[in-house]
C-alpha cells in the first residue's frame, strides 16, 4: 500500500511545488511591473524637456553659461560651435562649477577637472562630462535635457554649429 | 530545587521567558566573554523602532517637505530634538555594536558547525543594518545627506553590465530626487525593519538551538553540568542592567549632542569635501587608491564571499569558545593587527605622494594599472603573510584564518579612520585639526 502511494504522493508534492513556484514568479512579475510602471510615471514630466537657451549671438565664443534649472552648461567653443554639458561630474556625480579664470570645470569633491569641451584634465574622473543634444532653430539655441548622453572623450562630431 | 520549579512554570507561562533558557552555563555570564553586544544590538533596535515610529507621524517624504518637516520636528514639537537625536545616535551606535558583535562571534570561534547557519543569518542582518543606516541617511534631505547619497549611488554605476540599471533602480531616475526619497523611505521604514525582525527571530531561535552562546567545551577549562545556574536572576538581571545602561547612554548623548542638520539640499552646489556615511568611508577611501571596478565591486564582494566562506573551511577540532582560540592565536592576531596598521598607512601615504602605477606602464588600461595590479600585489601579500605566519608559529588553520580576518578588519578600520579624520577639502590628506 505504502509502495503504491509513494509515486503518487511524490508526484503531488512535485506538482504543488511547481504551482507554488509559478505563483511566486507571477507575484514577482506583478511586483516588478507595478514598481517599473511607477518609475516611468515619475520620469514622465522630464520628457520633451527642451530648454530654450537663447539666441546664438548672446553667447560669446570661448564662454560657458550656466543653466541651473536645466542642470547643464552651454559652452560656446572658440570656433563658434555649441556643446551642452551635464553639470554632473562623471566620477561620483558631484555638481561641477565652471571656473572662468582657469578655463576649467573643477569638481569640489575629489579634484577632477574638465576643459571647456568637457574632456578630462585631471583624474580621478575617467570619462568626459556627459552632454545633452543641442539644436539650433532659426538662430535660437535649444537643449534637450531629457537624457544625458555618455561619451568617453570629446569628438568634433559632438559639436553643434549655427 | 523549588527555585527551579518556579522557573519552569514561569517559562511556560510567559512568552518572553519561554524564549529564554531555564539554565545557563556560568561561563557564559562573564561580561568580557560576550560584552553583551548582541543584547545591546537588540535594545538599540527597539529604541530605533520606537523613535522611528514616532517620527513617521511627522516626517514628509518629498524633496519639498522633508527638510521642513525635520525643522518642524526639531523646533516646534515637544521632545522632537530628543527623539531625532536618539534615533540618530541609536542608528550609528547600532552599526558599531553590530560590527563589534560580528567580531566577537568570529574571534570566539562561534561561526562553524551548529552555529554556521546563524553566522550566515548574522551576516545578512549586518548588511541590512548597513542598508537601513544608508537609506535613513538621505531622509533629512540636507546638503550632507543629499551629496553623500549621490556619491554612494554613483559608485553603483561602476559595476559592469548591470551597474547603471541598478543605479537607476535605486535612485528611481537619473538624479537623486523625489523618486529616491520615496524609495528610501519605503525601504527604511517598512521593508528593512520587517525583514530584520524576521531574521532576528530566526537568529535568537538558532542561538537557543545551539545551546546558548558559545563557551569553552573542553573539560579542563570547561563547563561541567554543575557549572549551570538558573537563568533567573543570574542572566536576566545582567541583561536588564545592560539594556538600561544602553538606553540611558543614548538619552544622554541625544540630549547633549542632538542630531546634526546641515543646510537644505541644493542639487546645484556640492559642498567640499563630500563624504559617504562613516561606515562607507572605508570604501570611499579605497576608491581614491584603486580603480572603481575593484573598489566598488571586486574587493567588497571578495570580502563578503570570504566572510561566508570561513564558515565552510575544514577546521580540525571543534570551536573553542575562547577569545582568539589560544594564547598563540592571540599573539598571531596582535602581529596581524600591527602589520595591518603599518602596511595600510604606508600604502595610503605612498600612493598619495610617491607612486603612480599608470605612469610606469604607459599605454596600459587604468583597470590594469590601478585595479588588477594593486589587487594582485595585495593578494600576493596576503598569501605570503598567511604562509609565513602559519610556518613561523606552526599554527593551525583556525588560528591562521583568524589572523587574516584580523588583518582585514584592522586594515578596513585604518581606511575608515583615514577617510573620516584625515581627509579634508578636495579629499587631500591633512591632520584632523586642519579640516
Amino acid at each position: 500500500m505504502a509502495d503504491i502511494d509513494k509515486p503518487r504522493r511524490s508526484f503531488l508534492t512535485r506538482l504543488a511545488t511547481l504551482f507554488g513556484g509559478l505563483a511566486l514568479l507571477e507575484a514577482g512579475w506583478i511586483a516588478t511591473s507595478f514598481l517599473g510602471g511607477r518609475r516611468k510615471a515619475s520620469a514622465a514630466p522630464d520628457k520633451s524637456a527642451e530648454r530654450i537657451a537663447g539666441p546664438v549671438e548672446r553667447f560669446e565664443p570661448g564662454t560657458v553659461t550656466a543653466f541651473g534649472e536645466g542642470h547643464f552648461y552651454l559652452a560656446r567653443l572658440d570656433d563658434g560651435g555649441f556643446l551642452a554639458l551635464h553639470r554632473k561630474c562623471t566620477h561620483l556625480g558631484c555638481a561641477v562649477p565652471w571656473n572662468a579664470d582657469e578655463q576649467r570645470f573643477a569638481c569640489p569633491c575629489h579634484g577632477s577637472a574638465f576643459d571647456i569641451r568637457g574632456d578630462v584634465l585631471s583624474a580621478p574622473a575617467t570619462r568626459a562630462l556627459d552632454q545633452f543634444a543641442v539644436r539650433i532653430d532659426n538662430g535660437i539655441v535649444k537643449v534637450d535635457t531629457s537624457r544625458p548622453i555618455r561619451r568617453a572623450v570629446f569628438e568634433a562630431g559632438q559639436v553643434t554649429r549655427a | 530545587m523549588p527555585d527551579n520549579n518556579n522557573n519552569n512554570r514561569a517559562s511556560a507561562r510567559s512568552l518572553v521567558q519561554h524564549a529564554r533558557p531555564v539554565r545557563v552555563p556560568e561561563a557564559a555570564l562573564r561580561f568580557t566573554h560576550t560584552f553583551g553586544l548582541g543584547g545591546m544590538a537588540l535594545v538599540l533596535f527597539l529604541v530605533l523602532l520606537g523613535t522611528g515610529l514616532l517620527m513617521i507621524f511627522v516626517y514628509e517624504p518629498t524633496p519639498e517637505g522633508a527638510y521642513k518637516s525635520i525643522l518642524y520636528m526639531q523646533d516646534e514639537t515637544l521632545f522632537g530634538r530628543l527623539i531625532r537625536g536618539a534615533h540618530h545616535w541609536g542608528a550609528n551606535l547600532l552599526i558599531a555594536v553590530a560590527a563589534l558583535h560580528l567580531f566577537r562571534v568570529f574571534l570566539t570561534g562561534a561561526f562553524q558547525g551548529v552555529r554556521r547557519s546563524n553566522w550566515l543569518i548574522g551576516l545578512g542582518m549586518m548588511i541590512l543594518i548597513l542598508v537601513s543606516g544608508f537609506t535613513g541617511y538621505l531622509l533629512p534631505w540636507d546638503q550632507v545627506s543629499y551629496w553623500a547619497i549621490t556619491v554612494c549611488t554613483e559608485m553603483l554605476g561602476y559595476v559592469p553590465v548591470v551597474g547603471q540599471a541598478l543605479q537607476r533602480l535605486v535612485v528611481g531616475g537619473t538624479e537623486v530626487g523625489a523618486a529616491t526619497i520615496l524609495n528610501f523611505y519605503a525601504l527604511h521604514t517598512v521593508v528593512v525593519p520587517l525583514v530584520l525582525i524576521v531574521l532576528m527571530t530566526w537568529h535568537f531561535w538558532r542561538v537557543r538551538l545551539a545551546g546558548g552562546v558559545i563557551v569553552p567545551s573542553d573539560p579542563e577549562n570547561g563547563v561541567a553540568r554543575d557549572g549551570y545556574v538558573p537563568y533567573r536572576p543570574n542572566l536576566i538581571e545582567r541583561e536588564k542592567t545592560v539594556a538600561l545602561i544602553v538606553v540611558a547612554f543614548i538619552v544622554v548623548i541625544a540630549i547633549v549632542f542632538g542630531a546634526p542638520l546641515d543646510l537644505p539640499a541644493n542639487p546645484g552646489t556640492s559642498p567640499n569635501p563630500v563624504k559617504a556615511p562613516w561606515y562607507f568611508v572605508g570604501l570611499q577611501e579605497l576608491l581614491l587608491h584603486v580603480h572603481p571596478l575593484f573598489a566598488v565591486l571586486v574587493i567588497p564582494s571578495t570580502l563578503i564571499l570570504a566572510l561566508i566562506g570561513v564558515a565552510y573551511l575544514p577546521y580540525n577540532g571543534s570551536s573553542t569558545g575562547r577569545w582568539f582560540l589560544s594564547a598563540k592565536g592571540r599573539r598571531m592576531s596582535a602581529v596581524a593587527a600591527a602589520t595591518a596598521v603599518v602596511f595600510t598607512t604606508a600604502w595610503i601615504l605612498v600612493d598619495e605622494w610617491v607612486v603612480d602605477p599608470g605612469g610606469w606602464l604607459p599605454g596600459s588600461a587604468p583597470v590594469v594599472s590601478d585595479g588588477l595590479l594593486p589587487f594582485a600585489v595585495l593578494l600576493a601579500g596576503v598569501i605570503t603573510f598567511y604562509m609565513s605566519l602559519k610556518k613561523y608559529f606552526s599554527a593551525t588553520v583556525s588560528e591562521t584564518v583568524q589572523a587574516i580576518f584580523v588583518l582585514f578588519a584592522v586594515s578596513f578600520t585604518v581606511l575608515t579612520v583615514t577617510g573620516v579624520w584625515f581627509r579634508g577639502a578636495g579629499m587631500t590628506l591633512m591632520w584632523p585639526w586642519q579640516i
